[in-house]
């Protein structure tokens, strides 16, 4: 039998696994980001600004397109495709909409004079921007992964084999907004 | 050496027909690839490649004008380190998955040869620690291209004045760096453990003396090796207080590397030793990690560190732990599973002339490198006979370039012997050529696309059942007898 057919012992989707090690690799990155951020903080010339009211609006969108994401899964697995395509669909809008607010929250910042980058930026948001954006990219992955598999959902009759998928897209989706959440009170409090 | 021997062991020896992700396997190998093409493009343009080090620290890194080498060619460093951190995570991603969750009927975890536990470890090991350099690389980047201070202050730069940067720490730089660097030293060592370990146990025809030391050994290492990075930083100008918790923390490495010596001595006493070249390999193996090793303890304490910190006793401790001890690790691992590669064997007697002028050039380049670092010879300097202190070792560095080069020389017979014996070497007659207990080895001679033709075969037992019951081996694929003695 010369197949490569995946043959696993175990109940979790080697697929799922691969993206649950890969989280933790993510997970990393951002240790390393906000350890250099806390290191960086206790030292001299460090400029001290609260985060405009923008990410707390993101950061509820996001909130509630995890909600909605949960929802395409549970309607994939109930066979129920127009409902399924619909809560794809309003997930990928609240993801683009985060994407905005994000982006709009740096162009605030940028308009109380905390400048994120060039000759007069100070670390401090210079930190905001690599840390929100390199989330933002992740993101950007999310909505795409979304993208993709609404189009296989339109050219789909039945939702049996688009139930893996939606929830591997419907594990990163939490996962990046545990991270921004993460991310959110170490900006605000923590850090 | 992690994505040659993990992609080709993995699922030869956990019984499995291919990674958990072949798609992720491949762009893993084209990441790799591309980065490669990117690194040594750097060697054609026309500032040059960076020029600042293999550890790549700002401020030279992250100032276009520090040097003609910093500017295109440090923008290629840069991206070629990007590539390759995300070939690695894709790899490690999937070694990981694979070893878990591909294992065939029967290898449960403890059944697992440990050349697989130490793959495993080292996936961690990586998947964990790439990022971290990762995002110092992108600090770097925003530092080098759009004005930020991360890494830069207000220094002065020669025929510039003043930087308007301000409040950046070239450190933390280093903080980053080496939370990825010292880990990378056992993402190397850890896959030629795991292969001395099997071969050693193999040809000395006895089991692995303490497996679960071993684990717990190889355990030991990964969660050190994320605990020490600051050693690397030890005349930084780092708090002493924090440098003797990195003392301690270093100094306890010794502990699960010496188990791992004892372990393999142990094994070794009194076997039916056969000295083919991978084994010969092996030991050259225990031989050099034990050298370079005791060396480590030394440079481990930073007040010797601080007096020996830059000089020649370091370039001879870790390139004879990391560079060599791993690169006879891979030796060892390419003579023995060469016949499962390729269904032939290389050639033993170019095999044997290999190992010993290797091991004995070894010895002869580095053995003396401690004496002239001990002397207060620094590394990194372009040429030593304008320092009245150091003319006195250029017969000792004459004496070592000659070395070398013969050491050179023996790679190239090696490399000749590889690629004719892919094609014209003895052929490999039957299955299990080393009489082994692993899976690989129940394989067809040259395996076909899924590896093995039929059912993957069950595991009933450990792979180091060698002298047992007064059969020499017992493959794992043999079912436990009921008059067999204590089984594993």
């Amino acid at each position: 039998m010369a197949t490569t057919q995946i043959e696993s012992n175990n109940k979790i989707h080697p697929y799922k696994m691969l993206l649950w090690v890969g989280f933790g690799s993510i997970v990393m990155m951002f240790a390393g980001l906000t350890s250099a951020y806390i290191v960086k903080k206790s030292q001299a010339n460090w400029l001290e600004f609260d985060l405009p009211n923008l990410f707390w609006f993101s950061t509820l969108v996001i909130l509630v397109s995890s909600f909605t994401i949960q929802m395409a899964v549970k309607k994939a697995k109930a066979g129920e495709m127009d409902q399924y395509r619909g809560f794809l669909s309003v997930t990928a809008i609240l993801g683009i909409t985060f994407i905005i607010l994000q982006l709009r929250g740096f162009q605030a910042l940028e308009l109380q004079n905390v400048a994120l980058t060039g000759v007069r930026s100070n670390s401090a948001g210079s930190f905001l921007l690599v840390i929100a954006g390199l989330h933002l990219l992740h993101l950007v992955g999310g909505v795409i992964a979304i993208a993709v598999i609404s189009l296989k959902a339109r050219a789909a009759k039945s939702s049996t084999n688009q139930v893996l998928s939606v929830e591997l897209v419907a594990s990163y989706w939490h996962f990046v907004d545990i991270l921004w959440i993460y991310l959110f009170v170490f900006l605000n409090w923590v850090g | 050496m992690s994505g040659t021997f993990a992609n080709f062991l993995i699922p030869l020896q956990i019984g499995a027909r291919d990674m958990a992700s072949p798609f992720m396997n491949m762009l893993s190998y084209w990441f790799f690839f591309i980065a490669s093409i990117v690194m040594l493009s750097s060697l054609f343009v026309e500032t040059g490649p960076f020029s600042g080090g293999w550890t790549a620290y700002p401020p030279l890194s992250a100032l276009h004008d520090a040097s003609p080498g910093s500017k295109t060619g440090m923008d290629l460093w840069i991206i070629s380190m990007a590539l390759f951190v995300v070939s690695s995570l894709l790899g490690g991603l999937n070694y990981i998955t694979t070893i878990l969750n591909m294992r065939t009927k029967g290898m449960s975890m403890t059944r697992l040869p440990l050349t697989i536990w130490a793959l495993f470890f080292t996936a961690v090991l990586g998947v964990l620690s790439f990022p971290v350099l990762l995002s110092g690389l992108i600090l770097l980047i925003f530092d080098r291209n759009f004005g930020t201070s991360f890494y830069l202050s207000d220094i002065y730069v020669n025929g510039v004045g003043a930087l308007s940067n301000e409040g950046g720490s070239a450190i933390l730089y280093q903080h980053l760096f080496w939370f990825l660097g010292h880990p990378e030293v056992y993402i190397i060592l850890l896959p030629a453990m795991g292969m001395v370990s099997e071969i050693i146990s193999v040809n000395s025809r006895k089991p692995i003396f303490g497996y679960m030391a071993m684990l717990g050994s190889l355990f030991a290492i990964a969660i050190l090796a994320f605990l020490v990075w600051a050693h690397h930083m030890f005349v930084t100008g780092l708090n002493p207080f924090l440098g003797s918790v990195f003392v301690l923390l270093t100094l306890l490495i010794a502990i699960p590397s010496g188990i791992k010596v004892f372990n393999w001595l142990t094994t070794l006493w009194r076997g039916n030793i056969r000295f083919t070249p991978g084994m010969l390999f092996a030991i050259g193996f225990v031989s050099l990690f034990i050298s370079g090793g005791l060396t480590g303890i030394w440079l481990g304490n930073a007040a010797l560190d601080i007096y020996l910190h830059d000089s020649y006793f370091v370039v001879a401790h870790f390139h004879i732990v990391m560079g060599v001890a791993s690169m006879f690790g891979m030796f060892a691992g390419v003579y023995h599973w060469f016949p499962k590669m390729y269904g032939r064997y290389l050639n033993n007697s170019l095999g044997y002339i290999h190992f010993w002028i290797t091991l004995a050039g070894a010895y002869l380049i580095f053995w003396p490198m401690h004496y002239q670092g001990l002397a207060g010879m620094p590394r990194r300097y372009f040429d030593f006979s304008i320092w009245e202190s150091f003319k006195q070792f250029a017969e000792l560095n004459r004496f070592i370039s000659t070395v070398a080069m013969i050491v050179f020389a023996t790679q190239i017979l090696f490399l000749i012997n590889f690629f004719y014996s892919i094609f014209k070497g003895r052929k490999v007659t039957v299955l299990n050529p080393w009489e082994s207990n692993t899976l690989e080895w129940t394989t067809p001679i040259n395996p076909g696309h899924g590896n093995w033709p039929g059912e993957i075969p069950e595991v009933h037992r450990w792979p180091y059942d060698y002298g047992k019951d007064g059969h020499d081996f017992i493959t794992q694929t043999t079912p436990v007898g009921e008059d067999e003695s204590g089984t594993h």
